[in-house]
């Protein structure tokens, strides 16, 4: 198949690798080292997407990353497609299948393109000035609308099949870009001995180089590309050296901390299936050699957005490196002397280039010459003031600018591809990420960055040097420099002779002047976000001063680029419009991503099972074979309940209730935080810790703990056990163990470091086997050794040491249900072999395996609060009813003092109440607020919440715990739970619905 | 992702590694009980937040376990110097002076 814009010859394309492609369903041809952008054009298309907002036709502006209007999707397979990814970028492969995005129902005709004709309407800030009124509209009009209407490409409708990875890397000098600095700042590090990394977002390393087919151009007496080829073959051969082609640094954070994102698999037709799509580096470097280059900057004259006119460098960069002519007849508008290079190599190249129309009034240079010399017509002090063609540029309108800087019309010129160049911006992206401050650099009218902040330098044109032999000998300095700096010795290498690549000289900034209608005409400034540099004034007018704000109302600068093409013109139109100098209006902050970078590649291997890990108790695999269901308890896997056949979960959780209070259950609390505190000062550590006393609690004996913040308010509790005089067994709840562990360890390393205290996490070590219910001490008594479990021997809140079916033990009698009740504490490694032992014991006396979830309802009928549930940061003991857990005779303990505070005392606060629903089948939802009034009016402030609510199988209906103001004195009366389909009457009753004696637990 | 220097381990390690703890220098009262209402609550919830250097608790959780304490820039989120916990906190006006140089 032919490719009608591709020359014979030439390029770094393989002309032995023909490749077939589909762009929006057609089949096209191109070869193996073109990008999607050289291929199209290779087969004269230009029209490749439509506008954000006016839906205008657009085409391929520039050759790079920054390019707005050439973005596509990418399809692998139905459901897999990627969206907004520019054609500049991506790598030709066969196979590959690319979709236009933001028309409908095709490219060439779309509906949306109305939205041109009613610009007027889409000014600046339209959305904030339209979709205001009526308030009620915007949830169900105006969002649902602008989101329909917004955005460009579809995601994808699958999850992503693909596999990223991650790795971290440290190196002497990370160079960043691989264009003249770069190559020679890399070479000069990496010949001092240092560790280095050179990265590119490109393909081929070399950047300009990579187009330079100017015969005058000689690096060491090479032509450019032979150079880049002999100095990255040194490079590659260096083991000190790291290669990384296909690679953005995307994000510059602190302390030279930078991540790059390597493309591995995109461009590849049939990737290895080992392989990761990309790759997140998080490199650590020593010091950082930022050489990003410069970025031409478009010209803002009027419909300057038309398909076929782009930047006149992308011109160039099409021909000489893929042989890809961006049209027969061209026009170039410039204001500076590195377009009459494009003019001269498109001329050479047979392309009929018929004008250059120069802004400048007297351009003078050896490029200039040569233009002329070579026969190409070239006019000073003319500009491009408007431009005609609806899917390609077909005229040019010219426009004569007169000295007092008036424009009067000079006809108009036919051609089918527009180049322009307004000058060329040094891209700070970076350095300004790595938060330094760029500063005005008046001579060349740029932005240039200023001291480092951080440990690195700028190199070459992206400091606003210019010229081949320049930029070059800056390079190896900043290798040199930087090296040094990082290792101690540094070595810049004879700086090779440099012929050609002279810099030149001009620009231009902001709107150019025309002889239009100013209010009819649209000029881009923003080609993405559709901004113009009406918008941009308007912005002003409306009376925003300052360029971070006027940056967010006309969204200038907030494309995938970040503004690297158009900031600089919008600055130039603001601070116009302002009266301001530019410096004095300054430049918004470049932000991380420096380009767009996929979830996947940030999430890396953290997705699925491996995005937490998980924790499993030993007797996890047990409850699995016994088909628990299973919940999330922070990062633990807990048995919820043990469904037998046919039963669902209120079935299961009945059944469960019933048989611990009836017979025995078996329960895994493996979970509970568990730390060991050791040391002769042991008691007294508790003692400041816990509200509770401790000095004289016996060995032998467990005591519940409850534990305040500074701030009086419940942050954990526990039972702990006294084994020896020095040693307790402290638990905590399962959630709260790393939280406690730190807390202690806080105020015994800062607070009291004369305490002789040592504070162990025993978490992992134990496991807990909890037996509950009247037949609890039948079901171990012939289990255990060395063991008196006769009430009088081991009454409730007592522990023994001995063995259970061998295994050392620490055996707890305690009770979180209400019934009498044991707790095992065995080595974890012989956790399973003893639950195990248990079970057959608890199944003789048809006892149960349960889960959480009966857990929580035997507790709550006990009135017994879970930290976290019943409490929120804001509770005090007095507020959950539990004072009598407070040691009255302290002095001292954390929080103690905070429980004299005016809020703490105060009448009012929040307490712990029961509540009973007039309706006994009626569940009461958690969280659901408590009110005096059935129907309270507006504004009314709730009295409080429900914390707790279960079906209670032991009452035989429904109960809940709740928080309410002044909750205790209002015990016997009627409140409501307002729902939406009406309000629910409760009667306020005591927390404690089950047992309030507590016989059942002192048997 | 910053690095901090743990005086205990006298390395260099990755942010993820420690835990932020407020603050430095605010000595737990040895008798609250004798604090007014105004006191205590200076203590419980007053601080200084400055703007520039400040010195502020830091843990080596994920490493020797050790508090310890630091001075660090909150403009520019440097770390000027690190010292154990018990130490004096530093001349802070010689520390920014060194760091303006």
């Amino acid at each position: 198949m032919k490719q009608p814009q591709r020359i014979a010859s030439g390029g770094r394309i393989d002309r032995a690798a023909p490749l077939s492609f589909t762009f929006d369903g057609e089949t096209y041809q191109g070869f193996k080292g073109d990008t999607l952008a050289s291929a199209l054009l290779a087969n004269d298309i230009h029209l490749v997407g439509r506008s954000f907002k006016y839906h205008r036709p657009r085409g391929i502006l520039t050759a790079g990353s920054e390019e707005p209007n050439a973005l596509v999707g990418l399809r692998r397979d139905e459901g897999q497609n990627t969206p907004n990814l520019r054609a500049t970028q991506i790598e030709l492969y066969s196979g590959l299948d690319a979709v236009s995005q933001n028309r409908f129902p095709s490219l060439s005709f779309d509906i949306g393109a109305v939205n041109d004709l009613l610009s007027p309407l889409f000014a600046a800030g339209f959305y904030y000035k339209t979709f205001m009124w009526p308030q009620s509209f915007w949830n169900k009009v105006y969002e649902p609308f602008i989101r329909a209407a917004a955005g460009l490409g579809n995601a994808p409708r699958d999850a992503d099949r693909d596999r990223y990875a991650n790795t971290y890397a440290h190196c002497d000098v990370l160079v960043i870009g691989s264009g003249p600095a770069g190559l020679a700042a890399a070479t000069a590090a990496a010949e001092s001995g240092a560790r280095v990394i050179l990265c590119d977002e490109q393909r081929e390393m070399g950047g300009s180089l990579l187009h330079e087919n100017d015969p005058s151009v000689a690096i060491s007496s090479e032509p450019a590309g032979q150079w880049v080829e002999k100095t990255l073959a040194d490079l590659a051969a260096n083991d000190r050296v790291t290669l990384l082609p296909r690679t953005t640094a995307f994000g510059y954070f602190a302390q030279n901390f930078v991540a790059l994102a390597e493309r591995v698999t995109d461009h590849l037709a049939d990737p290895d299936p080992r392989l990761p799509r990309e790759r997140l580096w998080q490199v650590r470097a020593k010091q950082v050699v930022i050489a990003t280059g410069a970025i031409e900057r478009p010209m803002v004259f009027p419909e300057n957005d038309r398909p076929g006119i782009m930047m006149a460098e992308a011109g160039r960069i099409y021909l000489n490196r893929y042989g890809a002519k961006v049209g027969s007849r061209v026009v170039i508008a410039t204001a500076c002397d590195t377009a009459y290079h494009a003019a001269i190599d498109l001329k050479q190249a047979g392309i009929e280039v018929d004008l250059v129309a120069d802004l400048r009034p007297d351009p003078q240079g050896a490029a200039i010459d040569a233009a002329k010399a070579a026969g190409i017509r070239v006019e000073p002090a003319m500009v491009v003031t408007g431009t005609q063609g609806r899917k390609r540029v077909s005229k040019a309108l010219l426009g004569r600018v007169r000295p007092d800087g008036s424009v009067v019309s000079a006809g108009s010129i036919a051609c089918d591809c527009l180049l322009m160049s307004g000058g060329w911006t040094p891209n700070v992206s970076l350095y300004s990420q790595s938060r330094g401050k760029v500063v005005f650099d008046e001579a060349s009218g740029a932005f240039v960055p200023g001291p480092s902040v951080q440990a690195e330098r700028s190199a070459g044109s992206c400091r606003g040097i210019n010229g081949l032999a320049a930029v070059i000998e800056d390079g190896f300095e900043a290798g040199e420099v930087a090296a040094k700096a990082a290792i101690g010795k540094g070595k810049r290498p004879e700086a090779p002779e440099v012929s050609g690549g002279e810099a030149g000289s001009g620009g231009t900034l902001g709107a150019l002047p025309h002889d239009r209608d100013a209010a009819r005409v649209r000029a881009f400034v923003d080609f993405q976000n559709d901004v113009t540099a009406k918008d941009v004034k308007l912005a002003v007018r409306e009376g925003f001063q300052s360029i971070e704000h006027i940056k967010r109302y006309t969204t200038t600068g907030m494309a995938t680029d970040q503004g690297r093409l158009s900031n600089m013109n919008a600055l130039s139109i603001a601070s116009t419009a302002l009266d301001r100098t530019i410096p004095d209006v300054g430049l918004t902050t470049f932000r991380q991503p420096y380009t767009p970078v996929t979830f996947g590649t940030l999430a890396t291997t953290s997705r699925g099972d491996l995005f937490d890990p998980v924790r499993q108790t030993p007797i996890h695999g047990w409850a699995e074979e016994q088909g628990a269901a299973f919940e999330d308890v922070g990062l633990w896997k807990r048995a919820w309940y043990f469904p037998k056949p046919g039963e669902g979960m209120h079935e299961a959780v009945a059944r469960e209730c019933a048989t611990v209070r009836e017979t025995v259950g078996l329960f895994d609390a493996s979970t509970l935080g568990k730390i060991e505190v050791v040391g002769p000062d042991a008691a007294e550590f508790l003692n400041r810790i816990y509200t509770n006393p401790w000095l004289k609690l016996g060995v032998g004996k467990l005591r519940y703990g409850l534990m305040l913040n500074e701030a009086g308010f419940i942050m954990d509790d526990g039972v702990v056990g006294r084994i020896a005089e020095d040693r307790f067994h402290v638990t905590t709840t399962t959630g709260g163990a790393p939280r406690v562990l730190a807390h202690m360890e806080d105020y015994l390393q800062t607070e009291w470091p004369d305490l002789d205290v040592w504070l162990t996490s025993t978490t992992e070590q134990w496991a807990v086997i909890a037996v509950q219910g009247p037949k609890a001490r039948e079901a171990i008594a012939p289990l255990v050794e060395g063991i008196d479990l006769a009430p009088e021997a081991m009454p409730h809140m007592s522990m023994q040491t001995g063995t259970i079916c061998g295994v050392p033990t620490r055996l707890f009698r305690v009770s979180f249900t209400g019934e009498l009740g044991f707790e095992i504490n065995v080595p974890a490694s012989k956790g399973r072999e003893v639950w195990e032992a248990v079970w057959e014991r608890v199944k003789a006396l048809e006892g149960c395996a349960y889960g959480t979830e009966t857990m929580h309802v035997l507790r709550a009928e006990k009135g017994y609060i879970i930290v976290g549930q019943e409490t929120d940061g804001t509770v005090t003991p007095d507020d959950v009813g539990m004072d009598w857990a407070i040691g009255k005779k302290k002095a001292d303990f954390v929080g103690m003092r905070s429980l004299a505070r005016p809020d703490i005392v105060v009448s009012g606060r929040k307490q712990l109440v029961g509540l009973l629903t007039d309706n006994p089948s009626v569940v009461l939802e958690e969280g659901a607020q408590v009110t005096q009034e059935a129907r309270p009016a507006l504004k009314t402030s709730a009295l409080g919440h429900v914390t707790s609510s279960y079906h209670s199988p032991a009452l035989g209906r429904s109960i809940a715990l709740a928080l309410v103001a002044d909750g205790r004195a209002k015990t016997g009366s009627t409140l409501y739970v307002p729902m939406p389909d009406g309000p629910i009457a409760v009667e306020v009753v005591s927390p404690v619905f089950y047992d309030p004696q507590g016989a059942r637990l002192d048997v | 992702m910053l690095l901090i220097h743990c005086p205990y381990c006298g390395v260099e390690r990755p942010e993820i590694e420690f835990r932020y703890g407020g603050e430095a220098h605010i000595a737990r009262p040895a008798e609250p009980s004798k604090l007014s209402d105004e006191e205590w609550a200076e203590f419980l919830y007053m601080r200084t937040n400055p703007r520039g250097l400040m010195a502020e608790r830091w843990r080596h959780v994920h490493g020797c376990g050790r508090f310890f304490n630091a001075i660090r820039d909150t403009v520019s989120d440097r770390f000027l110097k690190v010292y154990k916990a018990g130490e004096k906190r530093p001349d802070m006006k010689k520390l920014a002076a060194e760091a303006a140089q």
